[in-house]
């Protein structure tokens, strides 16, 4: 207390403390020049810190070059009925699938099925990212297994769509969950038709 | 505990080093003069083994480095370069590969050494928390390097892996583009596991220091579990733990040469010699076997838990299994430290002991295989007979899939029959996945209920007075 208030007469007094000695009704000084000093240092020093720490953190976010991966463009011709293609997209592996006819109408059945975990009608999943309807016969997948990021096997699986090898899980010709531990469906990816054959993903 | 130094310079060269920096005297009082308790059994030869397998690690990985390139197109390559034209590449590259197998299985005898002997407890505890993060640490370096070699194992065991992470909510995705540095494991992820990897060990070091600095100032537990009283009860570090230790270090080598030498590839998985590729899966995805018992805990919460879903519940169980060692010092309520006088922590610790085999052995496997089935899979079948009657036939076999395919087969064979298949009659079924609930409800129940309640409920047998005592009793025991 004592060295307080000698502080105060070397700085010259800011008026703020007290400046009678015999203080013994508050045990609390109240806060001097120098104590603001030291919290408006050591703050500075924190928000300088947290300035220099963030460019350390953050250059481990995707680069640049990365994210401008991030389109790809489609020519959905050379993908005949009944089968499907598998291409990278941002380095992710995606299923592009011309379903048959069979496939389509058992997707469609199963629109109100009493066991979907993650409901959702096929129309829903074959929308663009602008909105608008996509084609019944194309759909755009992720081929991440929603569990763990597996890529399920087509025509294997007891709804005649994906099967997950890795936990079981089972996906219906629209790409939705159906039995297993995977909690969602099959991530539909963001696309749209440039023109009557070619999608842009991404 | 380490008392006044008996380091005495004899040379002038030592006597001017001495007055300036004293670094003899530290390792004469660490490692020459320094007493430690006489009972100390090989069980308290790991911690030598331990610093061996970090430096040896550490060694083979600066090798390993300078050769190694991390790129998504070379790695693999580079790897297979490593084993077959470096010179003894193939032996430095089996060593670090062996090599992280062995330390993992000398830190898991040096931890539940300290488990079963009491060596958490007071005044252990930073010593011992240290220790977990060494743990951690290992486990982390570990991962990190498996993925190196850039096969499929790597590959699709850091994709697994990354993705559970994702399950944490609101920030698990954005960490996870984070630390993969893109959308998906790749050449970025590579990288910087690359750095991280030649990082840590080193970091590992420098913990380890701390923890020996720890164990210098509380002095070493020991079997008896009862404090250094007198100078009868110790022995001088050199030659008596120099020797033990070097001797245990030998054999603990046979073990490791042999693997080395004649089985190199037996504690890794064939299919990392397939190059990774993100578009095929390999049929199951498992890590190195250090990591198996975390492995089934992830996969034994399968069910939510309130509003916390399954894989995050299967992540924080994970992590848990690890956090629960952390507080073990506050767990612990008795005051014996040695389970050696706790006849009933004894018998817990030792299914505890299996539990974790278990844990281990249920990670490799499919969590929807069957440990026991009682019987068969069946079904039965109404059909038109061929005298127009109705008639049912049944079909049994081992699995589902089996069952499909037998009842599939008589349909082909019996076309006009018009078969009406009735609902398929699963047999009774203890699965891995529910093995491994109930080891890892046990698991957990040993840190957080056994452990807690048995101080207070436990009548413990006598503790000896010294360790001194403890010796003498042991031979007399032994001598009739
Ligand atoms: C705590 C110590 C360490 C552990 C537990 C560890 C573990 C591992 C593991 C499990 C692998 C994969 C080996 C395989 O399956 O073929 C690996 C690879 C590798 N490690 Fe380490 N490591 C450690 C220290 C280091 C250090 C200090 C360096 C470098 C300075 C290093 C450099 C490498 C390199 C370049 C590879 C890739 C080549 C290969 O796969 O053999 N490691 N490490
Ligand atoms: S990753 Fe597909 S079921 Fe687990």
């Amino acid at each position: 207390m004592k060295a307080r208030l000698h502080s105060h007469t070397d700085l010259g007094g800011f008026g703020v403390a007290e400046t009678t000695t015999n203080s013994t009704a508050t045990d609390a000084p109240a806060p001097s020049r120098r104590d603001f000093i030291h919290i408006a240092a050591g703050a500075a020093g924190a928000v300088g810190a947290a300035m220099v720490v963030w460019p350390f953190i953050d250059q481990m976010n995707p680069a640049a070059d990365t994210l401008s991966f991030a389109s790809i463009e489609v020519d959905l011709s050379s993908v005949a009925e009944g089968q499907q293609i598998q291409t990278l997209w941002r380095g992710k592996p995606m299923f592009i699938r011309h379903r048959t006819a069979d496939e389509i109408a058992r997707a469609e059945a199963d629109d109100k099925a009493p066991d979907l975990k993650d409901p959702a009608t096929d129309d829903s999943r074959l929308l663009q990212s602008n909105g608008q309807p996509g084609k019944r016969e194309f759909l755009i997948l992720l081929a991440s297994c929603t569990h763990l990021g597996c890529v399920p096997t087509f025509a294997a699986g007891d709804y005649g769509g994906w099967f997950c090898p890795c936990h079981g899980s089972h996906y219906d010709t629209s790409g939705r969950i159906r039995k297993g531990p995977a909690p969602k469906n099959l991530v539909v990816a963001p696309y749209v038709y440039l023109s009557d054959t070619t999608i842009k993903i991404g | 505990m380490s008392g006044p130094s008996t380091y005495d310079p004899k040379t002038g060269i030592e006597k001017w080093l001495d007055a300036r920096l004293p670094i003899i005297r530290l390792a004469h009082d660490s490692f020459v003069s320094y007493p430690t308790p006489r009972n100390l059994n090989y069980f308290w030869t790991f911690g030598a083994i331990l610093t061996f397998c970090l430096v040896t690690q550490i060694v083979t990985g600066i090798v390993l480095a300078m050769h190694y390139v991390p790129s998504i197109d070379h790695a693999f390559a580079s790897v297979q370069r490593i084993e077959r034209d470096v010179p003894y590449g193939w032996l430095i590259q089996n060593i670090h590969a062996v090599g992280a197998s062995m330390f993992f299985l000398a830190v898991y005898i040096h931890m539940f050494r300290g488990l079963y002997y009491g060596s958490y407890k007071a005044p252990r505890e930073v010593l011992w928390i240290l220790g977990c993060v060494i743990y951690l640490l290992m486990v982390g370096t570990a991962f990190l390097g498996y993925t190196l070699p850039w096969g499929q194992m790597s590959f699709w065991g850091a994709t697994v892996i990354t993705n559970i992470l994702g399950a944490v909510p609101v920030v698990g995705e954005p960490i996870k583009q984070w630390l993969m540095g893109g959308f998906s494991i790749d050449n970025p992820t590579l990288n910087r596991f690359f750095s991280l990897h030649y990082l840590l060990p080193f970091v590992i070091f420098g913990v380890t220091i701390l923890h020996v600095w720890a164990l210098h100032v509380s002095g070493q537990n020991n079997p008896a579990g009862v404090d250094v009283k007198s100078a009868d009860d110790t022995v001088p570090f050199t030659p008596y733990a120099t020797v033990k230790d070097l001797f245990a270090l030998a054999v603990f080598l046979l073990m490791f040469a042999v693997f080395v030498f004649y089985m190199p590839d037996a504690l890794g998985h064939a299919d990392n010699y397939i190059p990774g590729n993100p578009l095929v899966t390999p049929p199951e995805i498992v890590p190195e076997w250090y990591l198996l018992p975390f492995y089934a805990i992830l996969r034994a919460i399968t069910f939510n838990i309130g509003p916390i879903d399954s894989k995050l519940g299967g992540v924080i169980a994970m992590f848990g299994a690890i956090a629960v060692l952390f507080v073990l010092p506050w767990l612990d309520t008795s005051k014996v430290r040695s389970m050696r006088y706790r006849p009933w922590a004894q018998r817990f610790f030792l299914v505890f002991v299996v539990a974790c085999f278990a844990l281990g052995w249920c990670g490799g496997q499919n969590p929807a295989k069957a440990v026991y089935q009682a019987g068969d899979y069946s079904q039965v079948v109404t059909y038109k007979a061929a005298d127009g009657t109705e008639a049912t036939r049944t079909f049994a076999a081992h699995t589902p899939e089996e069952l499909a395919i037998a009842v599939r087969a008589w349909e082909q064979d019996n076309p006009g029959a018009e078969g009406k298949a009735a609902a398929v009659v699963e047999p009774f079924k203890f699965t891995v996945e529910t093995f491994s609930q109930l080891l890892t409800a046990y698991y957990f129940a040993f840190f957080l209920i056994i452990l807690p309640v048995l101080g207070l409920r436990e009548t413990p047998r006598r503790v000896p007075d010294t360790i001194a005592k403890a010796v003498l009793d042991g031979s007399k025991a032994a001598a009739e």
